[in-house]
Order: C-alpha cells, then sequence, then structure tokens
C-alpha cells in the first residue's frame, strides 16, 4: 500500500488557539506551541510532523482558516 | 521526504478559499461562523459564482461579513434580511441571492419576515446559524436556548413556565409549501462539516433551478457566551443542541418528501 505524507502550514499570526485542529487530528499530529504570536493565543503547531497523512480534516475544522494542507504519496 | 520537499503548490490538498479577505475575522477562537463562512466561499468559488451573489449581512456577531468574503453583499435591518433578499431577487432574478442571519436575527425578531419569505417561495438562499444565544450582546437568552440552559438574562437556566418553550423555526418552516429544501446540519467535526458543505451546495443549486427557499439551519457553538472553551463548546453542543435540535434533512421536495404527510 502506498503510504502518504502529509504536512500542515499554519498561519502563525491567523492562529486564535482554539484547539479544534488538535481535537479533529486523527493521527494526534498537531498541538499548540507554548510560545504565542503577537495577539497572545497559543499558534497551532505540527507536534509530530512524520505522522501527518494529510488527511485536511484540521483545515476543514479550522474557523479562521489559517492552516493549509500538502500531501504527497512517498 | 523533507517538509520543505513535500510544501508545493502541486502537493496542496486544501488551502484558503481564494474569494476569502486575508482580514482576520473579528469572531471569537472556535466560533462556528468562521467555518460556515469558510464553507460559502468555497463553495461559491468553487460553482463560479462569485459575479453573480449577493450576500445580505445581518445584525449580529455575523454582521462583519462583508468584510471577509469577496463578493457583493447588503447590509440589512436588524431581522429583515429576507425581506431585503426578497427585493433584491425579484428585481435582479439572475443573481444567486442568500441571507445569512443569526437566531436572534431570525428566530426571534425577523420571524415575520423569515415566515412569509419562505411562504412565498421566494428564490434565495437562507443560512441560519443557531447557537442559542444572542452572542453578540453578551449572551442573553433567545428563542433558541434550551431549557435549563443558563444566559446572561436566565442566570438560573431558563424555565419554561415563565420563558417558554426553546422554539424549533426550522421544523415550521419545513413546513411550508414555498420551501424546497430544509436541512439541519452541524460544523463541529470534519464529518459534519463535509457533509454541511453537501447540504449547502445542494440548496444552492435548488435556488439557481428556481425550485422555491432553500433553508440551511447550522447548530453552532457561542464559546464565549456559553463560558467554555471551543472543544467543551463542541461536546457541550453534540450533547445537548443536537439532541433537541437533531441533524438532518427536513424536507426535500426534490425527493418528494413532505413533513406534512409524513
Amino acid at each position: 500500500m502506498a503510504k502518504v505524507q502529509g504536512a500542515v502550514v499554519v498561519d502563525k499570526e491567523g492562529c486564535k488557539g482554539c484547539s479544534l485542529c488538535v481535537e479533529a487530528c486523527p493521527q494526534g499530529v498537531l498541538n499548540l506551541h507554548k510560545e504565542v504570536n503577537s495577539r497572545g493565543y497559543h499558534y497551532s503547531f505540527m507536534e509530530t510532523p512524520e505522522a501527518c497523512i494529510g488527511c485536511s480534516n484540521c483545515g476543514v475544522v479550522c474557523p479562521d482558516t489559517c492552516l493549509t494542507i500538502y500531501r504527497v504519496k512517498v | 521526504m523533507e517538509l520543505k520537499d513535500l510544501i508545493k503548490p502541486e502537493n496542496l490538498v486544501y488551502g484558503k478559499s481564494r474569494l476569502l479577505e486575508e482580514e482576520i475575522m473579528h469572531y471569537c477562537p472556535g466560533c462556528s461562523h468562521g467555518v460556515v463562512h469558510k464553507i460559502l466561499a468555497e463553495l461559491i468559488e468553487e460553482m463560479g459564482l462569485q459575479e453573480k451573489t449577493i450576500g445580505i449581512a445581518p445584525v449580529g456577531c455575523a454582521v462583519f461579513a462583508y468584510n471577509y468574503i469577496d463578493i457583493d453583499w447588503q447590509e440589512a435591518a436588524h431581522g429583515r434580511a429576507p425581506a431585503v433578499a426578497t427585493g433584491i431577487s425579484r428585481l435582479m432574478p439572475d443573481k444567486f441571492v442568500f441571507s445569512y442571519q443569526g437566531d436572534g436575527d431570525l428566530a426571534s425578531i425577523g420571524t415575520a419576515e423569515i415566515m412569509h419569505a419562505c411562504n412565498r417561495g421566494e428564490n434565495i438562499l437562507v443560512i441560519f446559524i443557531n447557537n442559542g444565544i444572542y452572542g453578540m450582546t453578551g449572551g442573553q437568552m433567545a428563542p433558541t436556548t434550551l431549557e435549563g440552559m443558563v444566559t446572561a438574562t436566565t442566570p438560573t437556566g431558563r424555565d419554561v413556565a415563565r420563558n417558554g418553550y426553546p422554539l424549533k423555526i426550522t421544523n415550521l418552516i419545513a413546513q411550508l409549501p414555498g420551501t424546497s429544501y430544509v436541512t439541519r446540519q452541524a460544523v463541529h467535526t470534519a464529518a459534519s462539516a463535509r457533509k454541511c458543505k453537501r447540504s449547502i451546495k445542494k440548496a444552492i443549486q435548488n435556488v439557481l433551478d428556481k425550485k422555491g427557499t432553500s433553508f440551511v439551519e447550522v447548530v453552532s457553538t457561542c464559546s464565549s457566551g456559553w463560558k467554555m472553551t471551543p472543544v467543551a463548546s463542541n461536546k457541550w453542543m453534540e450533547e445537548n443542541m443536537i439532541a433537541y435540535y437533531p441533524l438532518g434533512d427536513l424536507k426535500d421536495s426534490v425527493k418528494g418528501e413532505n413533513v406534512l404527510e409524513n
């Protein structure tokens, strides 16, 4: 079976740290960063990027559309 | 594979719709409005309707919707969005007109307008965001507030003896002959958001085909008004709101279903 690898690019300034993407991720890839952006929100980031399958669930539930998802078959 | 090799335009699977403005939305973290705006922008882009669409912005949190989606907008007085949409769609029948309203706007102040617009079967799409509370003004009780739900004006919970019962306005609208498609959706999970997108797409197609009013209720959260985190709000919504406002199609005249006959 072809393995897929995905990546999530987070718009750090647009993120409001609602953590809905963290909940939506089936692979537990995303988490909130311990640092904050200029507006004081703990932004989302890829904690375990190698586990990402590029399913876009995080992007679909993100209310602020600050996630861009890429996927490739390897 | 290195991440930098992966992040290339040809590998893009999901990104921001071209119709969404760069401006950061004023909504609170985790607000369902953002997801519904995004779905609308994606569909208008995918269906090639940018030049044809006129949205009616409500009074409520979504009043600034015109700042976020790059289409033509008209702001309406509180609750009067369906009346304004009626005027626009009758004068410009080749346009796709939709109103975007919250529960305070649609189910309370604008009850007469929505009922009569739907009963006349105007060719418009109505997006109804139901979060059971007046979000913008500070979390007061709305007609859709659940029994026992604590709000700023019902600090001990909604008491039906004093405040009446939560209004299932979508069920009333489904009984009107002017409506062609009436559905209740949610956007709290990726699966439900994708399903909601399919429903709104169908509703838009119905309006384009001049089948009458299409009405899409989206059961939503208001984490600020409910005084919960966005994740807890979604859980609470699933357990309480969706239990009272069950998801699914209430009427689909394309398939010949009618609640009056059931």
